[in-house]
């Protein structure tokens, strides 16, 4: 709409200054915490334990990350995460696609059975002890593939993608392949994936960020230390004492210590959060898309 | 008779023959769900035995509704039902309008640079883990160190210790949602009021109306599809209040009001090893969910034509 400086009336001025006034405020709420994590993270921790750090960031020190850099755990939890996500996200990229693209098709027999089934197991489960017996009796619990097979489809970013090739892979595009003699597979291989790069992009940030962020499975399932995924470490030390120490001891006691441990936790935030960090601006692109694609109706 | 089975050989040959490479496509993910969805569910039958390792699912003897009726009659089945209904219904409440806010309020935004911004902030804490979520909500709410306390103080009120409030626990897992989540819930919303015609708005304008008449009837009615499906879907899963968060957030001062179905399920079947009794209690959480949602859904297919499926 191109607007040729129409005078406002009263009641739209209003609009706008209420309107302005409350986006700006929930701006701040929303980055204030993001922003004191990360100047909390690089201030003096007596500082940052006193509550003196508002603004800016006091007393520079890098205490906190040096003692997460330190810390062996996390480091195994690190890198069994990132194994995890990577090999995760390439199974998961696979079967997504392989299986969307079959569900794509209108002509395929059975096609809305399947999709029915599939559907079906979004809002309905067996629960989380026959689960539990399964992974025991195929012997994946305290595997590496546990955190990597049981979830290697997800239903909502399955439907998500069928919708993507439905509407964006035209049926003539095959009938045209087909009389160059493509079948169904090199047409998926040759064609139906270069075509694809935003939604790959969309499922890898999606089925990405969820490997990254994933708990539950490896509570479920990984009781040995050396198979801990970053979130488990990351509860034992972020939540380990979420309000014994700090809010019961009396205030003279705590020692230096307490307060560097407060100050680690703030760096081990930065630290866990910096491949998503990093990838933020590139992927950032996607998320209105991904959200879009998955609001068409299935 | 032998001419149709035969007939109807024929067009299974021939329905595998044209479509094979899609089936073997499509192989790997059906194996998938069979094995870790729908076996599951014929598992879920230990709810109805008693389950003995020894004996095995199979073996175990049958018993009935005898776990369910233990659950319905055991003293934690109001607290905890009350606990789960008030979050998810908390939730929805407060979940359902604010992103429709959200996006009409950048929507009519001017500075459309500060609205980009936001929108690209908002979306940010949707990415950070429960985890680390529960953990900067424990250090901002610390009583000695956390902003929030000392922001308090320095009002002049008492400091509160968040974390251990049975009363503050419904307020602060719905609030940090919001904040973890509005912006991301409000893209759905942004992307239907894109698709409103323009046309309809410079109508409006024409016509002289105000912003909150546009809002109210142009912008309404153009997203109205999508809220209601969305508002099924979320109808649909009033008692799913989901694990991880309520799991981390509850210690064993606020459980009176953290306790919900999902995290009972957990505490009684992995902790406890009663299992025949947790997967009857998941197996009630998942019914009633379904039946919700199934009705719900009828509701709004007769009243407005809107369905999911």
């Amino acid at each position: 709409m191109d607007k040729k400086k129409i005078k406002l009336s009263k009641n739209d001025r209003i609009f706008h200054s209420v309107n302005t006034t409350i986006l700006v405020v929930f701006f701040l709420i929303v980055a204030y915490p993001l922003y004191f994590v990360v100047i909390a993270s690089f201030s003096d921790p007596t500082l940052v334990y006193q509550g003196k750090i508002g603004l800016l960031p006091k007393g520079i020190t890098f205490l906190g990350y040096e003692r997460t850099f330190s810390n062996e755990n996390l480091f195994i939890g690190y890198k069994n995460t990132i194994l995890y996500t990577v090999i995760g996200t390439i199974l998961n990229i696979f079967m997504t696609m392989t299986a969307a693209y079959a569900l794509s098709v209108r002509e395929l027999y059975g096609r809305r059975v399947i999709l029915f089934l599939i559907t079906f197991t979004m809002y309905f489960g067996g629960g989380i002890i026959p689960k539990y017996f399964l992974m025991r009796d195929i012997h994946l619990i305290n595997s590496f593939w546990v955190m990597v097979i049981p979830c290697a489809v997800n239903a909502y970013n399955l439907m998500i993608a069928r919708s993507f090739l439905e509407s964006n892979i035209p049926k003539e595009l095959y009938e045209a392949a087909q009389i160059d003699g493509c079948g169904r597979l090199g047409f998926f291989r040759k064609v139906v994936m270069p075509l694809s790069s935003t939604l790959v992009a969309i499922l890898v940030l999606f089925y990405g960020v969820g490997h990254w962020n994933s708990y539950f499975d490896a509570l479920m399932y990984i009781t040995e230390r050396e198979k801990f995924p970053l979130q488990v470490i990351l509860r034992e030390i972020l939540l380990s004492n979420q309000f014994s120490p700090d809010d019961m001891v009396d205030p003279e006691t705590q020692s230096v210590m307490q307060q560097l441990a407060n100050s680690m936790r703030y760096a081990i935030i930065i630290f866990s959060s910096l491949p998503v960090l990093i990838l933020y601006p590139f992927l950032q692109k996607y998320f209105v898309k991904g959200m879009m694609i998955g609001s068409v109706k299935g | 008779m032998s001419q149709k089975i035969k007939v109807k050989q024929k067009r299974w040959k021939e329905i595998i023959r044209k479509n094979w490479e899609l089936y073997l496509l499509l192989l790997p993910t059906l194996i998938f769900f069979i094995l870790f969805h729908y076996y599951p569910m014929y598992g879920a039958q230990i709810a109805f035995r008693d389950f003995k390792i020894t004996k095995g699912i199979w073996g175990s003897d049958w018993v009935g509704f005898k776990h369910f009726q233990r659950f319905l009659n055991s003293p934690y089945f109001i607290e905890i039902l009350l606990n789960t209904l008030r979050l998810s219904i908390y939730s929805l409440i407060v979940n359902t309008p604010l992103p429709i806010a959200f996006a009409l309020m950048l929507n009519y935004c001017r500075n459309r640079k500060f609205a980009k911004v936001l929108q690209t902030v908002s979306y940010a804490p949707h990415f950070i883990s429960t985890v680390v979520m529960v953990a900067m909500l424990s250090l901002f709410l610390s009583t000695r160190s956390g902003f929030v306390n000392q922001a308090i103080k320095a009002l002049g009120g008492q400091e509160f210790n968040f974390m251990a409030s049975p009363e503050a626990f419904p307020h602060l897992y719905v609030w940090s949602g919001v904040w973890q989540n509005l912006g991301w819930s409000a893209i759905i919303y942004i992307g239907s009021l894109s698709s409103i015609s323009p046309e309809l708005h410079e109508a409006a304008i024409v016509d002289g109306a105000t912003i909150m008449q546009r809002i109210r009837y142009v912008d309404i009615p153009g997203i109205m599809n999508t809220v209601i499906m969305l508002l099924i879907l979320n109808v649909g899963n009033v008692l799913s209040i989901g694990f991880e968060k309520v799991f981390l957030m509850s210690n064993s001062l606020n459980s009176s009001t953290a306790e919900v179905i999902s995290t009972y399920t957990y505490k009684v079947g992995m902790v406890q090893a009663q299992y025949s009794y947790s997967t009857a209690v998941g197996l009630f959480n998942s019914i009633v969910n379904f039946i919700l949602l199934v009705t719900v859904n009828t509701i709004a297919r007769k009243v407005s034509d809107n369905s999911v499926y």
